[in-house]
């Protein structure tokens, strides 16, 4: 193994491993935390297949900062009325699709369970994460998240983020 | 469910709606044949997303499946999408680009305006089989809609009696969709579809509903994007089947109607956006108007709350599922700001909207509560009992309207 081979081999552990504490915090209700995996500077969007074959630059959710994303957590905590329910995301491994000095740049697919008050679960998306990632040796933060939902249908309403 | 012939409309007008009009069987066979099919515009698509000579796009009329084309002339067709031979749909795709539709079934073909050309081995094999001498084509072929144009919206009726589309919404409510759409081209900036488990027409009322707005979304009023105090109005058009409200820019300072009513959403003070430019409004339409929503009989929305411009089609799939399909759009002039702030502001709607995800909830919490509420009714006193324009947004003047016009069209 040379080490090229074994600074991807790392990279890739670390990647999986900020995949799994991204979705651990959304699926445990620390929504506290989402914003912290994120640039100051940043862009998350949920959208959908329909609209990236379309040209389309809108989607279901869309932030160009971080305090956007803390708005949104505040929102959810204090303004919007929804059903508690809660979501468990599948992930697959991190693709690493290419790399530039310290931005990296990778896919990874991801299926959302969700489940509601009267206990019923559901596939509620599933999809493919394109991320842009700045990468030092003390973290990792994403500098783009594209969620990319198969389905342009979205059960009743999406409240919690993907 | 019970059949609607067992039951009969309550007492009270348009002021009480029985439980049994969202869930029964019959009453939803009965939309599709005099709504959908019947004297009504149906709002099929944008022109934006038929732009070229053979574009196409799948639409749905009620229950039937509609295919909507830009012919050579320019002119936008729409026919069902069924042969009319086995009835298979002709277009699978939901978009693209054709010379003519040929059903994959048994190759019947049909011109770009749905019009039938010719049939596989019409003239048999080897001279023995094919269709009857006397078989024309013309004489058959998917039914056709007759098309109309608005500002850059696709709208179809199957009927000769529905009258033209400006006579249909009647002068207040085209001045409310033309200030919007000025009759400039369109862009398309994204959609998305948002299943709803109830009935189409409890999603048709909640947007016609202006009393619950700045109660239900607390976003809204916490932010003064839409408060009741707010100048504003609601106009009701004289059949009562579409509506317009709309709410001006909040002149700022205290709210004593709201503090007096102790609602959730006057808690601004506490409640403080890290990211302001999510609220700055370009007031692009020049009438310090802020929000507005435009309904049209039987199943489409435009919405517009600062710089998002909304379009929603209600699509009813059976008595306990609707499909909201958004297209969020814009003008093909907007500026980068603009374009900007309709990326930023499309937040506010949808799905995962600050101020209308509580709306594609709240109609599964009615038909939740309602469950067993089959002989009850609804109460629709707000505002009094008439179905007419008011100043005030404090009414659902707009809801006893729907209820007049479908009442109309059903006969019941």
């Amino acid at each position: 193994m040379n080490d090229t081979t074994t600074d991807r081999t790392s990279l890739s552990a670390a990647l999986a491993e900020l995949m799994e504490d991204y979705a651990r915090a959304i699926d445990r209700d620390e929504l506290e935390r989402w914003p912290d995996f994120f640039e100051t500077k940043c862009i998350y969007k949920v959208t959908n297949r329909e609209n990236v074959a379309a040209g389309y630059p809108i989607g279901v959710i869309y932030a160009n900062s971080r305090a956007m994303l803390q708005d949104r957590v505040m929102s959810l905590r204090d303004a919007n009325i929804y059903e508690d329910q809660c979501y468990r995301h599948l992930l697959g491994r991190p693709f690493i699709t290419h790399t530039d000095g310290d931005t990296v740049h990778a896919e990874t697919s991801f299926l959302v369970m969700r489940t509601m008050q009267d206990g019923v679960t559901s596939v509620f998306a599933t999809g493919s994460y394109h991320d842009v990632l700045s990468v030092t040796t003390e973290r990792i933060r994403f500098v783009e998240r594209i969620v990319v939902c198969d389905s342009a249908r979205i059960d009743t309403l999406m409240a919690l983020p993907l | 469910m019970i059949s609607s012939e067992q039951n009969v409309w309550p007492a009270g007008d348009v002021t009480r709606v029985p439980f049994w009009i969202y869930t029964d069987d019959e009453i939803y066979r009965k939309e599709q044949e005099s709504i959908y099919l019947g004297p009504v515009w149906n709002y099929l698509c944008l022109e934006a997303e038929i732009p070229k000579s053979g574009d196409y796009c799948t639409a749905f009329v009620g229950d039937m499946p509609v295919v909507v084309t830009r012919g050579p002339d320019g002119g936008v067709n729409a026919f069902e999408n069924r042969c009319s031979h086995r009835g298979s749909l002709l277009a699978l795709k939901q978009r693209g680009n054709a010379k003519d539709f040929v059903c994959v079934y048994h190759a019947w073909r049909h011109d770009i305006k749905g019009n039938l050309l010719s049939v596989a081995f019409s003239r048999g094999v080897n001279g023995e089989g094919g269709m009857p001498p006397d078989f024309n084509v013309c004489n058959h072929g998917p039914r056709k809609l007759r098309v109309t144009t608005l500002g850059g919206l696709v709208f179809g009726t199957l009927s000769d009696e529905t009258p033209p589309i400006e006579e249909y919404l009647g002068e207040p409510i085209l001045a409310r969709l033309n200030r919007v759409l000025r009759n400039k081209p369109l862009r398309i900036y994204g959609g998305y579809t948002q299943v709803l488990k109830h009935n189409w027409k409890l999603y048709f009322e909640n947007i016609k509903d202006s009393y619950h707005s700045s109660i239900l979304h607390t976003f809204f009023a916490t932010f003064k994007v839409s408060r009741l105090s707010q100048g504003g109005g609601l106009i009701v058009s004289d059949s009562g089947a579409h509506h317009c409200s709309y709410s001006l820019v909040h002149q700022g300072g205290a709210d004593k109607e709201f503090d007096q009513e102790k609602l959730r959403s006057n808690m601004e003070q506490e409640f403080k956006l890290q990211d302001k430019s999510l609220l700055e409004v370009e007031d692009e339409f020049n009438d310090d108007t802020r929000a507005q929503a435009v309904t049209i009989f039987p199943g489409f929305v435009l919405q517009t709350v600062h710089n998002t411009i909304a379009v929603r089609h209600i699509q009813p799939k059976g008595p306990n599922e609707t499909h909201l399909k958004w297209t969020m759009i814009g003008f093909e002039d907007d500026s980068e700001r603009l374009q900007d702030m309709r990326m930023k502001q499309a937040n506010l709607a949808g799905p995962a909207g600050f101020v209308s995800m509580e709306d594609g909830a709240i109609g599964g919490f009615v038909r939740r509560g309602s469950a067993a509420a089959d002989k009850e009714s609804t109460v629709v006193l707000m505002g009094g009992m008439s179905t007419s324009s008011s100043n005030s947004r404090a009414t659902e003047g707009a809801i006893r309207g729907f209820w007049k016009a479908y009442r109309s069209y059903l006969g019941i």
